[in-house]
Order: structure tokens, then C-alpha cells, then sequence
């Protein structure tokens, strides 16, 4: 039986190594590096990919757990020829200064907003019912799993602002 | 060709201002920025080898003694394992800024918890990291090794200063202060572990590695492994941040290339989380006491520090707490002095703002205290001391701003300069107040090289071997010399982080763009020299922009298929000696504490910055951003643990040591003060990087007890401290 995992719309065999995480099957053998590894524990969001739609930290989880999984890594929002607005509004706000946590950081916030889409309550909401708006308070609540060390807060937020302001 | 320039006098005449391009200065987005948001920008561990096996530490469980076996055998048998490695070439601590020679190296002998003592390589992580932790290691302890820096006697450092009679000044003073401040350990915490790929094709060895300073990083890598220089490369195109933490070479990198050596094929060394947090640098925790004397009106009289800080024997680093205090304020009758306590912790060296960042928070906690007893707002009392001179060397300021930050900072953050007394707002169960505090971190600049290219089809291409650890390097590097050449800086490329190319600053201490920058400029000053005498005028006359000359020749006409290439060699020179350089700027914070459980939140905060030329406002302002956000850190949550038995660190990863979250920083004002300080560099500009975090954890702790009337004098502020301080 061949076990499966579709990563940015296309399929791999899973690993044949069960320790190997979700994290290092996509950095180590597929190559896609732009999935970082900052603390291997789930405590610095860097390996932040959404699996089926929803948010994850990758080295928390074994690559084998995920068959049959659609997963979608910052190579998949985007490139350089053709970035998401997410990407490109990182760019114009300075959203990041060495990087390393900026595709967490992208993947997380991708996803986010669809979770206050779909008014799912945060810590920062007023009520756990009704309708969730992508207010400052939200984004900060909702993004303190990404810790960005260079001290870029204020402009991720800025540029997740802008985005969801566009797009409401 | 090298064109070497030596500063020895101010540089006056604003040649960059007088430029046509218009680029330098403006907020362009960083140049790398998309390869990093879209993941395609390669850090150390991310490049593409063949073969590469994969190796990692086995580090020490106990503080002092020597390793006398290693089960190497049981581990060997291992599946996939390769090889376990203890060569006496292997360092046991990262090298400190600036080292130029190898740090301690042999891993039999263990000075402090969590040393490296082996490498383990496999074929695969996982194999690898199961053996390291499978690998037995006998040891001979040797008990009874300090720890505790408060229980040892300790060492004066170089550089006190006495002058006049501080005790006589204290017990004359109207007004006096004499309060004792303490400050945790910070780790740097970049978001990206140490790495390092190393491979050698037969005695040549090329390392990808994440280090701030290839210039230095090379001798020390060369020095540990015992081979030449000329045989190494080393390449850190993207560093995911350093913060001091990779300021010299570290443990991984000598370990990755004796590894490769020993088994002909690449190796790849990460360090995991807590190895980063336990074998690469802690900030030493300091014990400060701050003795201020005041005439009626709060002039300052007597100005005294007094701080100890902690190192490992043998480690010539210590802390520099009293950099600033040694001329940010007047105060003729002034005693200085640094003392370092020898202790088995791991290695303490530079982490963000070495110095400043906890002695610019004792002195500015003190300064709050003293302008309540003197009855003046703590703005005045600022204003009212800023010296004319430096106080004891009395050199003139290179160009001092404080003033203008104290004033611009007050009118922005909207600062209440009415009587102040704690304890005055509340929002529901949270007291409310503001604080301020100054800023100031010496200048420093070092010697760099760079090599410019304007190639024959307009387009300007910048080499070397400096680093941008997100400080924004590629960009301004760009800008300057699209400034001086006339390009738009999308036209010029930048190389950097790679030992082929010229030897630059490193990035450290602030010191990267105003050296490696003025590098570039003299370069650029070379190729214009060029092209005026292909024009026909001076070289001062040259208008260029959007490459082309002011008469609208093309500049590629006037190279007519050739290249035009300069290396610039900056130094600096006399100057050094002729003038106290240093950014300066003013903090302002609003914070709420909560009345039962003793919690902070801060509001908002503001600051502002005299740091000379800005070179691309919005990677200027986000330097700044940085360290205010690090401020709310030192200020509120950031302090190592160590095991008070064998001084191991405790809390060595992102659970424990609490760094500040997107949800702890509120909306952020940064202010730049225009400065252009002709004597700190060619190119008038001064450091960013470690001011915004030089004395803002003060304006938060001074914020706090304006809120709650909890006055403390310990870094950082948890609750359990604020609650305890808090009156009934």
C-alpha cells in the first residue's frame, strides 16, 4: 500500500522513517525550505503549514500521521514571480527584517483569516457568537503563536491589516 | 584598484546630500524581501548537497571535570550512524565578537553544563539524534564549582573612573539617590538555530554557516581547524537573526568541518533549541548601584555606577554596563566602576546591545527616582543635565540629540509635564500611568572593504563579504550607491555574506552600515572620478541620475562597453580619539498595571532617535521597532534561569524564556530626529540596531510605578515583583 500526502497540489510517498516530522519531510525530502525550523518543539510557529485548511506547526506533528492530507507550504501561497497579497503586503509594510519566521509567519496569517471569516472566537473577541471582525487586537491575539525576534510586530500586523481591509 | 580613505576630520561636505539620485534615505522596500516571503531565500541548514550526512551534538551533564570514556561502539552500532566524533580541535564555546582567533577548544575538559563534548554523525537527523542521546559518557567530576556570581570575589575591571569626591558629594547633595537595581540573563534567541553545511574538496573547505561576521569568522575557523585561511570559504548570504548570538564562530561550524574531513563527504550541523540557548551566549545577569547627588534645582553633582557582572574563567568579555553612564550626564564628582565575578554558568558575551541594554534601565530607574525627590518633571530633569562635553574625557560630542529627542518625543507621545504623582488613573481594575527615559549607545565603527563594478551596461554591482542579519543591508548598500552613481537601486545588485568578496565590518555593535557603507561610498566617490574625467569636469560637479549625466549622456556611453570596478577600503582614523560619539534619543511609555493581579500591559510607546543620516527610512524605523519591542522584554518577561545546584540554564528554549509576543506590543511611534553626524562617519550615519533598546525597559518600569505606586528594582517586572511592590 503506497501512502500519500499531497503537498502544494502534488503527491508524495510519506517517508519511511516514522520519527521524520512533517517538518523535515518537507525541508529535507522534498526540499521545500521555505518551511522553517526555529525551536523543533512548537513553541516559535516558524514551521507554521496549513494542513487541509487549517494552521499547524509541522514539527509537531510525524509526516506518516498524514495520509491522504492536502498540506500547503509558503511555496504554495506563492512566488517571487507571483506572490500572494499576503506576500507582497509583508514586502510593503517591512513586515519582517531577517526572514525566519516570515513563511510562519505568512502561512499563519493566511489562515487566520479565514478563521475570523468563519467567526471562530479568539482570546481578543468581544463575544464567542456572531461575527468576527480582523481588528488589531484580533491579529496580535491570534498571531502571538509566530514569535518574530527581530521585533517586527507592529508592521506584520500593519500588513495583515491592510490586506484584510482590501479584501473586506 | 583600492582607494583607501582614513577619516581624520569631520566630514562636512554633505557630498551625499548634494547628490542627484534622491534614493538614499527614502523608505525603498528591502531588495530580498520577496525571496524571504515567499521562502525562497536560503538560510545556513537549506542549501541543496549531495551526500550530506548529519551530525549532532552530545553536550556535557555535569559543570567542571574531564571526559574520560565515550561508548563510542554501542553508538557505532547504531543504524545509519557514521561516525562519533571528540577531536581536540572541537570548541567548547562560541568565539566572542571580534576573537580573530579560535575560542577554547579540547572536549575533554568541561568548565560549564551543556559544553559540547562530541559530535555524533549518522546518515539521517533521526538516526543521528537517537544515537546522540544513546551515547554513554563517563566522567571525572570536579565538585564544587562556583555558580552563583553573588557568592565568589570578584575582579575590577579596566576603566574606573574617580573624580572629585562622590561620597563627599552624596552627603552634601539637597537631593540624593542611592537605590540598587538587578537585571536577569537574556538569551539572543534569533529565530534561526546555529548551522552549518561544511565540505571540502580535498583541502579546500567551504561552510554555509549563520554568522554576523565572515571577516573575523574566517581567521577563527581557520585557527581551530589549524589550516590557512586561503583555504576556506565561508557563505552567510541570509542570516536569520544574531542579535550577538553569532557573532563569532560557534561550536557547529568547527564540528561540521572536522566531521567532513574525517568522512570525505559533506556534513550538516544544527543545533537544536536548547542547545542554542545553552552552549552558544547568555547577557550576564548585573547587580547596579546607582548613586546620584543633586543641587535644589536637580542639577546633577555627583554621578556614581557601580556594577558586577558574571563570566567564565578565562573570558575576557564582561558586560560593559557603564558605556553610557560614562558620559550621558554631567556630574563633576562621578566614581565608575565595572566588576566581573567568575562563575561555572555557560559563556556570557554580547547579546543585542551589550552593556547599554541593562545599564541605560538601572541608570534611567534611578534618574525617575531622583526627579520625584527633586519635585521636577523627569523630562527637565534630563534637559537639565545633558553635559556640554563629555564629563571625564572632556572631548567635544560628535553631534549630541538627546535634547531634541527629550523635547520631539514629549510633543509626540503628547508627555504630561505637570506634577506627577502615582496612582492618579484608573480603567476599571487597572491602573494607568506614563514614563519616560533616555536613550544612549556609544558609536562604534571599524575598518571595512567593499568592491564596486559599474558595469558596461549601467548597472552597479556591490561586493562584500559583510552580512544583513535583517538589518537591511542588501538595501541600503544599494542605496548608497545608487545615490553616488545615479541609479535606481533596483539597478544595483548586492552580494554579500561570502569570503570571496571583500573583507567587511560584520555586522555588530551597530556598526555595519555606517562602516561598510562608507566603504561603498569611497568606492563610488573613485568610479565618479573616473566618469567626471570621461565628462570633463570635476568630480564635484558630476550630476548624475537615472543613469545619466545632467547634459543627458548615458552612462552607458560614457563606459562605452567597459567596466568600471573600485574596491573601497574605509578606516577609520584620529577622529576616534577626538570626539565622544554616540545615538541618542528619549523613551515614553503608557502602560496599565492590573490592581490584583499585578500584571503590565503596555499601551503604547514611543521613541525617538538621534542616530545620524537615515539611510532607507523604513528599515530604519523597523531597526527601531526592534528594539522597543526587545525593551518590553527586558522590561517585562525576559530573565534565564539557572539551577542554583550546577548552574545549568533551566528555561533554555521559547516555552520558558518569554519573549515578547505579537499580543505584548502595542502600536509603536518611532520618531528620527534629522542628525548628520560628520565625525562617527563618512556618511553621517551612526548604529540603529541596539539604541531602540538602550534604556526603554525604564520608561516602562518608570511607567509602572506612575501607574500603581510600585516602585521595584528588579528587571524584569513580573507580577509576583509588581504585586509585592504594589502599596495596599
Amino acid at each position: 500500500m503506497s501512502d500519500t500526502i499531497s503537498i502544494n497540489g502534488t503527491q508524495h510517498s510519506l517517508p519511511d522513517d516514522p520519527r521524520r516530522s512533517l517538518l523535515d519531510f518537507v525541508r529535507q525530502d522534498l526540499g521545500l525550505t521555505g518551511t522553517k525550523k526555529g525551536c523543533d518543539h512548537g513553541q516559535c510557529g516558524a514551521c507554521t503549514v496549513i494542513v487541509n485548511g487549517i494552521r499547524i506547526n509541522s514539527c509537531l506533528t510525524l509526516a506518516v500521521m498524514h495520509d491522504g492530507d492536502e498540506v500547503t507550504t509558503i511555496e504554495g501561497l506563492g512566488t517571487p514571480e507571483a506572490p500572494s497579497e499576503l506576500q507582497k503586503a509583508f514586502v510593503a509594510h517591512d513586515g519582517f527584517q531577517c526572514g525566519y519566521c516570515t513563511p510562519g509567519q505568512i502561512c499563519s496569517a493566511t489562515a487566520m483569516l479565514q478563521e475570523i471569516a468563519n467567526n471562530w472566537p479568539s482570546d481578543a473577541s468581544e463575544s464567542l457568537e456572531g461575527e468576527m471582525n480582523v481588528t488589531g487586537e484580533e491579529i496580535r491575539e491570534r498571531m502571538s503563536g509566530n514569535l518574530c525576534r527581530c521585533g517586527a510586530y507592529a508592521n506584520i500586523v500593519a500588513a495583515i491589516r491592510d490586506v484584510a481591509e482590501e479584501s473586506a | 584598484m583600492t582607494v583607501h580613505f582614513k577619516q581624520d576630520k569631520p566630514e562636512q561636505s554633505n557630498r551625499l546630500d548634494g547628490m542627484k539620485q534622491g534614493v538614499l534615505g527614502k523608505g525603498v522596500s528591502r531588495l530580498e524581501g520577496l525571496a524571504k516571503v515567499t521562502g525562497t531565500a536560503p538560510y545556513a541548514a537549506e542549501y541543496p548537497v549531495e551526500g550530506c550526512a548529519e551530525g549532532v551534538l552530545v553536550t556535557s551533564t555535569i559543570t567542571r571535570g574531564e571526559v574520560v570514556g565515550l561508548d563510542k561502539d554501542a553508538v557505532l552500532a547504531m543504524p545509519g550512524v557514521l561516525a562519533v566524533i571528540d577531536d581536540s580541535r572541537l570548541t567548547t564555546r562560541p568565539a566572542q565578537g571580534t576573537a580573530n582567533e579560535a575560542p577554547k577548544q579540547g572536549p575533554k575538559t568541561i568548565s560549564y553544563w551543556g559544553q559540547p563534548i562530541a559530535l555524533v554523525v549518522a546518515e539521517t537527523f533521526e538516526q543521528a539524534r537517537d544515537a546522540a542521546k544513546h551515547l554513554t559518557v563517563k566522567y571525572r567530576e570536579e565538585e564544587g564549582a562556583p555558580v552563583d556570581p553573588q557568592a565568589v570575589e570578584t575582579e575590577e575591571k579596566d576603566g574606573t573612573v574617580r573624580q572629585g569626591d562622590l561620597a563627599h558629594a552624596m552627603a552634601e547633595a539637597a537631593h540624593s539617590v542611592d537605590v540598587t537595581f538587578t537585571t536577569r540573563g537574556h538569551a539572543s534567541a534569533a529565530m534561526e538555530p546555529h548551522a552549518a553545511i561544511a565540505e571540502w574538496d580535498g583541502d579546500k573547505l567551504t561552510v554555509h554557516a549563520s554568522l554576523q561576521m565572515l571577516n573575523y569568522n574566517i581567521s577563527e575557523l581557520a585557527d581551530a581547524l589549524g589550516v590557512e585561511e586561503d583555504d576556506v570559504r565561508l557563505i552567510s548570504r541570509f542570516v536569520g537573526g544574531g542579535f550577538g548570538s553569532k557573532l563569532g564562530i560557534s561550536e557547529e561550524v568547527v564540528a561540521a568541518a572536522i566531521a567532513a574531513k574525517d568522512l570525505a563527504r559533506p556534513v550538516r550541523v544544527v543545533m537544536s533549541r536548547q542547545q542554542v540557548f545553552q552552549c552558544i551566549m547568555r547577557r550576564s545577569e548585573t547587580t547596579q548601584r546607582l548613586r546620584l547627588a543633586a543641587d535644589e534645582d536637580g542639577k546633577l553633582t555627583g554621578f556614581g555606577h557601580h556594577a558586577v557582572v558574571s563570566n567564565l574563567p578565562g573570558e575576557v568579555f564582561a558586560e560593559p554596563v557603564l558605556q553610557s553612564s560614562h558620559f550621558l550626564y554631567s556630574g563633576e564628582n562621578r566614581e565608575l566602576m565595572l566588576e566581573v565575578a567568575r562563575i561555572h554558568r555557560m559563556t556570557a558575551g554580547s547579546v543585542r546591545a551589550p552593556g547599554e541594554a541593562v545599564g541605560m534601565p538601572a541608570l534611567e530607574g534611578a534618574m525617575d527616582v531622583l526627579a520625584e525627590k527633586v519635585g521636577i518633571d523627569p523630562v527637565e530633569l534630563r534637559l537639565k543635565n545633558i553635559p556640554e562635553q563629555d564629563p571625564e574625557e572632556g572631548l567635544p560630542f560628535s553631534s549630541n540629540k538627546l535634547a531634541e529627542c527629550l523635547k520631539q518625543g514629549a510633543e509626540a507621545f503628547g508627555w504630561d509635564s505637570g506634577p506627577r504623582k502615582p496612582r492618579q488613573h484608573q480603567d476599571g481594575e487597572w491602573w494607568v500611568g506614563t514614563g519616560m527615559a533616555s536613550a544612549a549607545r556609544a558609536h562604534s565603527i571599524s575598518e571595512a572593504r567593499a568592491k564596486v563594478t559599474l558595469k558596461s551596461d549601467g548597472t552597479a554591482l556591490v561586493e562584500t563579504d559583510m552580512t544583513d542579519i535583517g538589518t537591511g543591508t542588501y538595501t541600503i548598500l544599494a542605496q548608497i550607491a545608487g545615490e553616488m552613481l545615479g541609479l535606481e537601486p533596483n539597478k544595483v545588485l548586492v552580494e554579500l555574506g561570502d569570503t570571496r568578496h571583500p573583507r567587511g565590518s560584520g555586522s555588530g555593535g551597530s556598526w555595519g552600515a555606517a562602516s561598510t557603507g562608507s566603504a561603498v561610498y569611497v568606492a563610488c566617490k573613485a568610479i565618479r572620478e573616473d566618469l567626471a574625467a570621461r565628462v570633463g569636469v570635476e568630480e564635484t560637479a558630476l550630476e548624475l541620475s537615472q543613469g545619466k549625466t545632467s547634459a543627458g549622456k548615458s552612462l552607458i556611453d560614457l563606459l562605452g562597453g567597459e567596466d568600471i570596478a573600485r574596491e573601497g577600503h574605509y578606516e577609520p582614523g584620529d577622529i576616534k580619539d577626538d570626539y565622544t560619539a554616540a545615538g541618542f534619543g528619549a523613551f515614553f511609555a503608557q502602560v496599565r498595571v492590573n490592581r490584583y493581579t499585578g500584571e503590565t500591559r503596555v499601551d503604547r510607546m514611543l521613541g525617538a532617535f538621534g542616530f545620524g543620516r537615515v539611510l532607507n527610512h523604513k528599515t530604519a524605523r523597523s531597526q527601531c521597532l526592534g528594539g522597543i519591542t526587545w525593551s518590553i522584554g527586558v522590561a517585562l518577561t525576559e530573565a534565564l534561569e539557572f539551577d542554583p545546584r550546577d548552574g545549568h540554564l533551566v528555561n533554555c528554549d521559547l516555552a520558558e524564556y518569554h519573549v515578547p509576543v505579537n499580543r505584548d506590543v502595542p502600536e509603536l511611534d518611532v520618531l528620527m530626529v534629522e542628525e548628520r553626524d560628520a565625525a562617527a562617519s563618512p556618511i553621517q550615519a551612526k548604529g540603529i540596531g541596539e539604541l531602540g533598546m538602550c534604556g526603554g525597559a525604564a520608561a516602562i518600569a518608570n511607567a509602572i510605578y506612575n501607574a500603581s505606586g510600585a516602585r521595584i528594582f528588579d528587571y524584569p517586572m513580573t507580577p509576583d515583583h509588581v504585586l509585592k511592590a504594589m502599596p495596599d
